[in-house]
């Protein structure tokens, strides 16, 4: 499942107390979002790396969800230089960019990065089953756990179908071009899809339903809260605080 | 007494034609019912609705001597009688195959422990201990069905409802699922299938469904 393809490791951090992960990713995420100055941030996006290599992520697909942000980060980053106000740095085809602009687009990507890191050691190291599990454990709303569960399950079946659908076109032969007819084919095969989708959706549910499924999400191999989790939360814990000093004693050297 | 009874059922979907007019259907304990009958006529549909799965446009639905009036009702009848889908893939959506077949007795208010005893001991039974850790989407068709079939009997049912158990199976996937279903000790048991061989060793009393009625 594509989604869950990082979760198959056995590094620490994959066996790490899902519930301490959710906590650990949201402390860190809302401190980076925090941090004001380049020093801190660039030190966020170290650590956020450091985890990344510690949970032992195959290189390649982590490298290709970095590659899918980076590309939205890009387009602000091209843009956020020219239309900040303040000194100007240099101009580009009689354009005048700042060196605010210049600070606020570096920022953005270095906090954006190193919040995807963190997600990505500490979330994409664990099923989505048991971070819906860890969720309903944290007095998450259950019906929110619900939506986030069912959001995923049937993404899933979508991505499934969507594969089975090409699958079927092609042996018939289809190659797309630019069209009329591939984009009528293209049409119909979304049509296909959402029908699709829905309709095995209806039935996942029904078939939940008879195994007397009521919102609770089971886990077989319930957590347990090691006195390692408890290391690794403290640490975490710390280093969130450690970088929101670093940045109170370093804000804005770089460009004041 | 029955331990299912349908009267005059009427059923159909949404803008469609009717599927079920005027059904009657009566399960008995020890019965081992077959029905067959033409793709689109209304057995999936069927089942369904004696699990209170969608619910028929008028009709009464009776199942272990009670009148099944709202959801609670076949709640308890959904855990009495398990149904095992056409299709596998609708069945199966846990990360294991182990915890997919705990899901059900957890949901019945089993303990952890109990759960997993009864998984392991339902696994053993149908030889998939080994493929226990799997993702169930990525087993072979024929481990597919036996690990949907695997989760119903954890819940231990007493009557079994099987929709097209043998399609797409090799013949010797078949021959296990018959053996499995010989040893399972089923108050009753209908399935719906065409398949011949699979019908004759069940030795079940044969209904086609036709019209929007079953006939014998
Ligand atoms: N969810 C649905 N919505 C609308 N029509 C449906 C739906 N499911 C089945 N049908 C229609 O109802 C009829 C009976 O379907 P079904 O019970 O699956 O038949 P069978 O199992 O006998 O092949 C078919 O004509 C089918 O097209
Ligand atoms: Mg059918």
């Amino acid at each position: 499942m594509t989604c869950e393809r990082l979760a198959a490791g056995t590094s620490t951090l994959h066996t790490t107390d899902p519930r301490v992960k959710l906590c650990l990713a949201f402390i860190l995420s809302v401190t980076i979002a925090l941090l004001e100055g380049c020093p801190a941030q660039f030190a966020a996006l170290a650590a956020g790396f450091l985890l990344v290599c510690w949970a032992r992520l195959p290189v390649r697909e982590t490298a290709g969800r970095l590659v899918a942000i980076n590309f939205f980060l890009f387009l602000v980053a091209a843009v956020v230089p020219f239309t900040t106000p303040g000194v100007t740095a240099f101009s580009f085809l009689s354009l005048p960019v700042t060196w605010q602009g210049i600070e606020l687009a570096l920022s953005v990507w270095l906090k954006c990065n190193a919040i995807a890191a963190v997600n990505i050691a500490f979330l994409a190291t664990s099923t989505i089953f048991s971070l819906a599990h860890a969720l309903a454990h944290l007095k998450v709303p259950s019906k929110l756990v619900q939506l986030f569960f069912f959001s995923w399950r049937y993404i899933h079946i979508l991505e499934e179908e969507l594969g089975r659908i090409r699958t079927a076109a092609s042996l018939r032969g289809f190659r797309p071009s630019t069209s009329l007819h591939t984009y009528r084919t293209l049409a119909w095969m979304t049509g296909a899809l959402l029908i699709k989708g829905f309709e095995r959706g209806e039935r996942v549910y029904m078939a939940m339903r008879c195994r007397g499924f009521n919102g609770t999400f089971w886990l077989l191999s319930h957590f347990h809260f090691h006195a390692r989790d408890g290391v690794i939360a403290a640490a975490g814990i710390v280093a969130s605080l450690a970088l929101l000093i670093m940045d109170n004693r370093t804000r804005c050297i770089l460009f004041n | 007494m029955y331990l299912v009874q349908l009267k005059e059922i009427n059923f159909s979907y949404e803008n469609g034609p009717s599927v079920l007019d005027g059904l009657d259907f009566v399960l008995q304990d020890h019965d081992r019912i077959a029905i067959t009958g033409p793709n689109g006529t209304g057995k999936t549909t069927l089942f369904h609705i004696i699990l209170g799965l969608i619910r028929p446009s008028a009709g009464e639905i009776h199942a272990f001597g009670k009148k099944m009036e709202d959801d609670n009702d076949f709640s308890e009848c959904r855990s009495r009688a398990g149904l095992l889908f056409q299709d596998p893939d609708d069945q199966l959506f846990c990360p294991s195959v182990m915890e997919d077949v705990a899901f059900g007795p957890l949901n019945q208010g089993k303990s952890h422990n109990e759960a997993r005893e009864i998984a392991e001991k339902t696994l053993r039974s149908l030889g998939l201990w080994h493929i226990r850790d799997r993702a169930p989407y990525h087993l072979s068709g024929g481990e597919k069905r036996l690990a949907a079939l695997a989760t119903i009997l954890s819940m231990q049912p007493e009557i079994l409802l099987l929709d097209e158990p043998t399609a797409g199976l090799a013949p010797e996937a078949s021959e296990k699922l018959l053996a499995i279903l010989d040893t399972y000790p089923a108050r009753a048991l209908v399935a719906i299938s065409h398949d011949r061989l699979f019908l004759d060793a069940l030795s079940a009393k044969r209904l086609v469904l036709k019209d929007g009625r079953l006939h014998s």
